[in-house]
């Protein structure tokens, strides 16, 4: 270890699977429907683009990724719930891997929903 | 980029009730079910909720599983890591609330605590460097060499009111401006990781948990007293924290942070292990460099002190792991932030190993001035089975007893001198009515009987006819002047030994004839052990009008020392029956075997 520099490069490298690790209550929320109806619609390859991206961006501290089972409207799987505080939840259905990016640049880091893949758009 | 990331307690508690097959189950399964590129296990430190061990936490949800055992493991993989569904019936009880999850900190046990020497305990993997690191890991050190001088780190510590954690609670940064002050070509920094009171294992879990924050530590004290040699004194009965120890400072010199030219700055520093045997003496600061330099681990006549000739006759600074524990973080965060925790003469927190009759058995690290009865009855949960609290014991075989008046007492240095106890590393053993305080006191004085190195004759021979006269009195043959005759004992012990170990030992004996002189009486005159431990002054007896005559007892009696009278009980059947306490060998079996509580003992 030669320069300070070099020992942040380690941290920042490192930093975002601890971060994982910390209970931050402000963060978002991203809801994954994983029961068997998100996991036979391909809901595995979208979390893991979650992670990804989030990770890619340096989010992990702020937004937090996790499973949670089905909620009732299999014909939309993979469903993909998103919790900002302070502002209603969001539901996203049929979700692709290839849409994941524009929803966190659009929706988590410049909070404006992308409508067009929310429920509401897909059931008019 | 995992997803997720399972912690299972890798401590000496939780290895122990087989955490680590625990580990090996949790990657077949993930493996099995294709999840290893998203599922992270890792093995950390102690979480402290030893009670509960063994520990597995999975985040991002936060759910803290207990008690795990290897055949739940199947069923968790699949339905919380594969499906989403955490599995409510194995997580800790306290943290499901009607339908939701809470926090794990909002539970009582964590609630109170403040983790500072214990922050990386149960987070980060601790044979990873990189994980030490992302939590500012070494940050302190970069500091130091590159923003600071020596005197600048000392006054820091200084500022912060840190006091050794190793129980006596002499302030740290004086300590290091001693030493300091001391021109010599080679200085040395040592950490005394000797951790020997029965009941204590906060260095353990701290070595076993993040040695990394100690390594970091000592490398900021090496360079505050000009020391470029380390040396880290640890028992051999410790092998996982000792394995951990040598990992890590194999890590730190891989990364140039141990070794030569640090950071660029011109500043070599090194650390070697040295393994201790176990003997309790080496403890005692002295007598470990004695051992460190390869001799029999006796202590030495002060002055001179450590900080002028110490180590190889050195100047030397030695300081407890959890004093270390702290540096990195006041470094950081400033002395003010330290020093605004705690008591006005106890800066900061201080981690407790919980034991005895408690229901949280475990580690806490609570600010100083946190009162006793919140760490027995909130952080600890209480005394099992409804039983009633009759003292604490705080500070090992160095330590005293604290009886329930003083259960509100804020905790610190002076506070529990004050009553005749002391801090000690740590260790806090809490004992109910059923505990015989006569017998406590035995019990750590056999203890120091037995440590005693025999360089000293106050310790080694005054300590041994205490402990007769305990035996005397716990056996009935004790007098009402024996109670003074130790009283002056002790005195005299604590005068007149040449360190700390025989200074402090008579003070469990001490402490308990102060707050317990009672008990003593009822061994002496009543020749009764009130709390019926002490099995030569037992009798057991038939309540013969209670006794149905079943015989349950006398055919569990090992001794046949229970036999049938002639005498019926009214309204019973069958003659009752009685004990021959010639033949008695107090074994108890009897009481356990009667199902009509007919037989007491007192």
């Amino acid at each position: 270890m030669k320069s300070l520099a070099e020992l942040k490069a380690i941290r920042d490298k490192a930093r975002a699977e601890i971060d994982l690790r910390k209970e931050n209550p402000n963060a978002a929320r991203v809801l994954v429907g994983m029961a068997t109806c998100g996991i036979a619609a391909g809901a595995r390859p979208v979390l893991t683009a979650f992670v990804d991206e989030i990770a890619k961006r340096g989010l992990t501290n702020d937004i937090v990724v996790t499973q949670t089972g089905c909620i009732g409207i299999c014909q939309y799987e993979p469903v993909v719930e998103i919790e900002v505080p302070g502002e209603e939840k969001v539901t996203y259905v049929k979700v692709a891997p290839e849409m994941v990016p524009k929803i966190v640049n659009d929706h988590l880091v410049n909070k404006n929903v992308v409508t067009e893949y929310t429920i509401g758009a897909m059931t008019k | 980029m995992y997803r997720s990331n399972v912690l299972v307690c890798g401590g000496t508690g939780c290895t122990s009730s087989n955490s680590l097959t625990i580990v090996h189950k949790l990657q077949e399964e993930i493996e099995r079910l294709g999840l290893k590129d998203e599922v992270n296990v890792i093995t950390t430190g102690c979480f402290g909720l030893c009670a509960l061990g063994p520990i597995m936490v999975v985040y991002p949800e936060g759910s803290f599983y207990s008690m795990v055992k290897v055949e739940d493991i199947p069923e968790i993989v699949e339905e919380h890591l594969l499906k989403g569904r955490i599995v409510t019936r194995l997580l800790y009880q306290e943290t499901v609330e009607d339908d939701t999850i809470k926090s794990l900190n909002k539970t009582a046990f964590y609630e109170k605590q403040k983790r500072v020497a214990l922050r990386n305990c149960g987070v980060i993997d601790p044979e990873k460097i990189d994980d030490y690191i992302a939590q500012d890991g070494y940050a302190a050190l970069g500091k130091v060499l590159t923003e600071m001088t020596p005197d600048e780190v000392i006054q820091t510590i200084l500022d912060s009111g840190l006091r050794g954690r190793g129980g006596a609670g002499f302030p740290t940064g004086l300590k290091w401006k001693f030493a300091a002050a001391n021109d010599a070509d080679q200085k040395y920094v040592c950490c005394n990781a000797d951790e020997g009171d029965p009941g204590a294992f906060m260095d353990r879990s701290v070595l076993e948990g993040d040695p990394h924050c100690l390594i970091e530590a000592m490398a900021i004290a090496g360079y505050a007293i000009g020391a470029s040699q380390g040396r880290v004194y640890v028992r051999a009965e410790y092998p996982i924290a000792v394995k951990r120890l040598q990992i890590a400072i194999g890590q730190a010199r891989e990364y140039g942070l141990l070794g030569k030219d640090i950071f660029g700055t011109g500043f070599d520093f090194d650390i070697e292990l040295r393994l201790g045997a176990g003997a309790f003496v080496c403890g005692e600061e002295t007598a470990l460099m004695t051992s460190i330099e390869g001799k029999r681990g006796e202590p030495r006549p002060r002055p001179p002190f450590p900080a002028v000739k110490g180590l190889y006759q050195k100047p030397t600074i030695l300081n407890n792991v959890e004093t270390y524990a702290n540096i990195a973080q006041i470094i950081l965060k400033g002395p003010e932030w330290f020093s605004s925790m705690g008591t006005e003469k106890s800066k900061g927190t201080k981690v407790f190993a919980l034991g005895g009759k408690i229901n949280h058995t475990g580690l806490v690290e609570i600010p100083m001035g946190t009162t006793l009865r919140e760490i027995v009855y909130e952080i600890g949960g209480g005394i099992p089975n409804g039983k009633k609290f009759k003292a604490a014991q705080t500070g090992g075989p160095s330590g005293g007893c604290i009886p329930e008046e003083h259960l509100d007492i804020e905790i610190d240095y002076d506070n529990l001198l004050a009553i005749g106890s002391m801090m000690g590393s740590g260790g806090l053993i809490v004992m109910d009515e059923d505990n015989c305080m006569v017998d406590v006191a035995k019990f750590f004085l056999e203890f120091t009987v037995d440590e005693s190195c025999g360089k000293c004759t106050p310790c080694r021979i005054g300590t041994k006819r205490l402990l007769e006269m305990l035996e005397k009195i716990t056996t009935g043959k004790g007098t009402l002047e024996m109670l003074d005759e130790m009283e002056d004992l002790c005195n005299y012990i604590k005068a007149n030994s040449l360190c700390g170990l025989g200074q402090t030992a008579p003070n469990p004996v001490l402490s308990t004839l102060r707050y317990f002189r009672n008990e003593y009486i009822a061994h002496v005159v009543d020749k009764k052990c009130p709390a019926g431990v002490c099995k030569e002054l037992l009798q057991y007896t038939i309540e013969k009008d209670k006794c149905f005559g079943c015989g349950m007892c006398a055919r569990k009696c090992p001794a046949s020392a229970i036999s049938v009278t002639d005498y019926t009980a009214p309204g019973k059947k069958k003659p009752a029956y009685e004990i021959d306490n010639n033949k008695c060998i107090k074994c108890g079996a009897c009481i356990e075997s009667c199902k009509f509580k007919a037989i007491y003992k007192g």
